[in-house]
């Protein structure tokens, strides 16, 4: 469990380190998932890295139990809303609407999109 | 302590401690409604747990810096979580490239329509120009919007507001509008969940549907990617 956590911690100080230090315009959470996702894959290639947290579900078991409770973790950032306040009186109404009609829109846009495309290459393998 | 009664709250005010169990046990409960309603949507447990603390700083006076120091514990853990994501991407690799393509074409609509429709529509809604540029990373998880928010000399915590209330109003929103439009395809259903709703969104697809779920996370990650290149890039065209 803690060398699970270590690797996890270790795949995010690699990628914040690589985007800081070339001054990549992404976060380096993104960059140490693609790590991570490298180490799993080459884990199967090559059974010398079947090692440690990388050994009978180690590094799974420690990720599923941070995924579980992942909406737990933006209650410290959600509650930060108490210094808005003031803006929130005097704007909340429109800015409340602006991110709901958003995240309507986004959400038709996206899921509309990925089964067309979906439905456009079934037809093609059809053929 | 003993001339002073209040001077035990004083102390423990001042300490993590207290914060950082204000914080799991509220959120304990409300995950615990939210599973007796059988999670139904309304019931979202951030939503909740934020009002609720929200209430009680406000009551007892307390400021956010001084919460935040015994909460920061549980908000270090986004980073690790958002790495955490690739395993159920590992997990479920066959499926995911076999429906490259539509994640693909699907992740470029859907991050150009979140960025585009939130700033025309906070300009047509007459914001002020700040306000604007901070609601426009509003669709990625909170750690990234708020770097954007920071490079475009915006807000970082009112970003950070705005990220949270997306992804709960997307929570909230997706499972009956996805009803409605007659999507039973839950790898759609899930990127767009993850697309829209960032991380809140994911938690709340994991709920519903494991595939949906994983499909969530991806877009989520890819999400954070894109849209860190298209905000800059959007401001400039359509920012006054």
């Amino acid at each position: 469990m803690l060398a699970s956590l270590g690797l996890i911690l270790l795949c995010q100080l690699i990628g914040e380190a690589v985007v800081r230090g070339l001054g990549l315009p992404l976060p380096g959470p993104v960059l140490g998932l693609l790590l991570l996702l490298i180490l799993l894959l080459a884990r199967d290639r090559f059974a010398l890295l079947a090692q440690g947290p990388l050994r009978n579900d180690g590094v799974e078991t420690a990720s599923k139990g941070l995924l579980a409770h992942l909406s737990l973790l933006f209650v410290p950032a959600g509650v930060g809303v108490v210094q808005k306040l003031d803006l929130l009186a005097s704007h909340g109404i429109a800015i409340v609407l602006v991110l709901a009609l958003s995240v309507v829109v986004t959400l038709l846009a996206t899921v509309l999109t990925f089964r067309l495309v979906s439905r456009l290459l079934r037809q093609q393998d059809a053929r | 302590m003993k001339d002073n009664p209040f001077s035990l709250w004083v102390y423990l005010s001042q300490s993590p401690l207290l914060w950082l169990t204000v914080t799991l046990l509220v959120y304990a409960t409300t995950d615990a409604v939210s599973l007796a309603t059988r999670r139904h949507p309304l019931a979202n447990p951030v939503l909740h747990a934020m009002w609720i603390i929200g209430a009680f700083l406000l009551a007892t006076g307390t400021s956010y810096t001084t919460y935040f120091a015994g909460a920061q514990f549980v908000h270090f853990l986004l980073g690790p979580a958002t790495v955490a994501l690739a395993v159920p991407l590992y997990e479920n690799r066959d499926r995911v490239v076999s429906s490259i393509v539509p994640m693909l074409v699907a992740l470029v609509a859907g991050s150009v329509t979140a960025v585009v429709s939130v700033v025309l529509l906070a300009e047509l809604a007459g914001l002020p120009r700040d306000v604007v540029l901070s609601l426009a990373p509003k669709s990625v998880t909170a750690g990234v919007a708020m770097g954007i928010a920071e490079s475009l000399h915006a807000d970082p915590s009112l970003a950070a507001v705005a990220v949270i209330l997306t992804g709960i109003m997307g929570a909230i929103i997706v499972t009956p509008l996805m009803n409605r439009t007659g999507v039973t395809d839950f790898r759609a259903r899930g990127f767009a969940a993850g697309l829209a709703a960032h991380g809140i969104g994911t938690a709340r697809a994991f709920q519903v549907d494991e595939i949906a779920g994983v499909f969530s996370g991806i877009a989520m990650s890819l999400n954070a990617l894109v849209t860190s290149f298209l905000v800059p890039l959007v401001v400039t065209l359509l920012v006054r």
